[in-house]
């Protein structure tokens, strides 16, 4: 045993470090399905009343539906924005497109609290104040670093040339475009547009700043957490969370290794 | 922009009718700037212009107003409040992002060279909990730690302890783990990607060059990775900084942060100039964290 640690401690070390990942978040399950409403040991019993009050829930519903229509808006958005900015950056490099591109990937320097509060005086000086279009904008300045990012990856990841050869065959700039970047940068968009999904769909620090009469989902979290009789409900919408992360990420990798590339080069490079 | 030999057969075959080339390719350029113009503009660039103009106003209510005064940026500056929960800002971010630096790094380097058949496996359950709430990873904190809570039930219950453990909670420690444990899955994948794009042959040739493992590891591969480490360092420490979530629920009343203030005047205070100027003071104060880790950090690595 002694001698299996020395040899493998780095294995050692990696089950733990998926241990200490897990095990606070895994607790949140464990406790949605326990009669009672302090999270604590001993279990109770088991109980599927949280789900029922869940069920039951209207303003849970609309938040729910108010994130998914922000976070659908917003990803695609900033992807479509960061495609155009990526290309324009890596394939019609001029002065202007690499200082957009510049300026695009700004906001990772910027903390959430800043972004928000910098939007929040634009969209009440601007636009109707705080509000789920406010929060859509928002998300679009907090993704769009990442959109970038991930779509320069993936124009980089093909030859220059192919392009160069569509144009020397008689197509247009625009044709180039559409029939031969875009069609060969199309896993880099999916993957760009889920993970802005997720970021927005989960963002809370900006969205607080932004955020109307219409709550989002993790708006609706927050709100709740502030009462001790709710947090098994809480739990038991976190429970529900987790599970439909889980597939949709196990999905997302199913997709992407039926894919060519691996997904560490078109997530973040 | 060699775009030269595609304009030959251009010329020589379009008819008059149509634009040259030359110009249609500029009117697609400016329509491919156009949407990201659009936003980096109106959006980027205005609103943190018109926060640098919020921070010098006179909080009288308005916008635009006429009355401009540097009394915002200059208590900010000199309250001893606000210097405090700066410096403990930073100095907990900087914990936070030394720790999970620390912590993911042999994560990653596991994943990149010895995880073999499970790699794939591994990256996925590495970056699961990227997809699951922020909200409820730092509350689960909350529950693990609390007076009643997970932790001190247990281990009541295994008999280790009589009474519950105090001050489990709500001290800036606290703040320290949650902080590690949310942004632990941000820190991996940069430092994978880094480490996998190493060329694999530097390091036989290291080894056959006579390096013990130890030295391959501290003279050849750890140097290679400073843009991978300072890269994750960066999206951990920028975020971090700024987080007024995990205070406001594990921390207490002794580990607010500079999110929490700007949070407070923009809130409860009302004060949205005075809100404006802490924003400005810590990104510039970010900005020269960045920029200091940086240089101290290259100049480190290229001496050995």
């Amino acid at each position: 045993m002694n001698r299996y640690l020395t040899r493998h401690w780095l294995v050692v070390y990696v089950a733990a470090y998926l241990v200490f990942l897990y095990l606070p978040t895994l607790l949140i399950p464990v406790f949605s399905f326990n009669d009672s409403i302090a999270p604590a040991f001993p279990l109770k019993g088991f109980t599927l009343q949280w789900y029922q009050s869940l069920m039951d829930d209207p303003r849970l519903r609309n938040a729910a539906l108010n994130s998914l229509m922000v976070a659908s808006l917003a990803a695609a958005i900033a992807t479509a924005a960061g495609c155009l900015i990526a290309y324009a950056d890596l394939r019609r490099s001029s002065p202007l497109a690499r200082g957009i591109s510049l300026l695009a990937r700004l906001p990772i320097l910027l903390p959430g609290v800043v972004l928000g509060i910098a939007l929040l005086v634009g969209v009440n000086l601007i636009g109707p104040g705080p509000s789920l279009g406010a929060i859509v904008v928002g998300h679009v300045c907090f993704c769009l670093p990442t959109t970038v990012v991930v779509m320069r990856s993936r124009f980089a990841a093909f030859p220059r040339s192919l392009e160069d050869a569509a144009m020397d065959l008689g197509a247009d700039e625009w044709t180039t475009f559409r029939r031969v970047a875009l069609p060969l940068a199309l896993p880099g968009l999916v993957s760009a547009f889920m993970l802005a999904f997720i970021t927005s769909f989960d963002e809370f620090i900006v969205a607080f700043f932004l955020v109307g009469t219409e709550p989002t989902l993790p708006i609706y979290i927050w709100s709740q957490l502030r009462f001790p009789k709710q947090l098994p409900s809480v739990m038991a919408l976190g429970t529900v969370i987790l599970v439909v992360s889980v597939i949709l990420a196990a999905l997302a990798e199913h997709l992407r290794r039926r894919g060519t590339r691996s997904s560490a080069n078109s997530i973040m490079k | 922009m060699s775009r030269t030999h595609a304009e030959v057969p251009a010329d020589m075959t379009v008819p008059e009718t149509q634009p040259p080339r030359r110009s249609r390719a500029k009117v697609f350029d400016a329509w491919l700037n156009l949407p990201g113009g659009l936003i980096t503009c109106t959006l980027i660039l205005f609103a943190l212009g018109l926060l640098l103009y919020m921070s010098v106003r006179v909080n009288d209510g308005q916008i635009i107003g006429s009355a401009f005064s540097l009394d915002n940026l200059w208590s900010a500056l000199t309250d001893p409040l606000t210097r405090l929960v700066l410096l403990r800002s930073i100095v907990l971010s900087a914990i936070v992002t030394l720790a999970t630096v620390v912590l993911a790094f042999p994560v990653a380097y596991f994943l990149a060279f010895r995880a073999g058949r499970w790699r794939h496996l591994l990256l996925f359950l590495v970056t699961l909990p990227f997809w699951t709430s922020y909200l409820l990873r730092v509350f689960a904190w909350k529950i693990v730690l609390a007076y009643n809570g997970v932790l001190n039930s247990a281990l009541m219950q295994l008999g280790m302890i009589d009474a519950p453990l105090n001050g489990l909670l709500n001290t800036p420690s606290t703040v320290v783990v949650t902080l590690a444990h949310a942004y632990a899955a941000f820190a991996v994948l940069p430092l994978y990607i880094c480490l996998q794009g190493l060329p694999k042959n530097l390091f036989e040739a290291a080894a056959d060059l006579g390096a013990k493992p130890h030295q391959g590891f501290f003279r050849v591969v750890l140097p290679l990775s400073v843009p991978g480490i300072l890269s994750a360092a960066l999206v951990v420490f920028v975020p971090t900084v700024g987080d007024y979530v995990t205070p406001a629920l594990v921390g207490g009343p002794n580990s607010s942060m500079i999110g929490t203030l700007i949070q407070a005047q923009f809130g409860k205070a009302n004060d949205w100039p005075a809100g404006a100027a802490l924003a400005v003071i810590s990104m510039i104060a970010i900005a020269i964290v960045v920029v200091a880790a940086r240089w101290i950090i290259t100049r480190w690595s290229t001496r050995t």
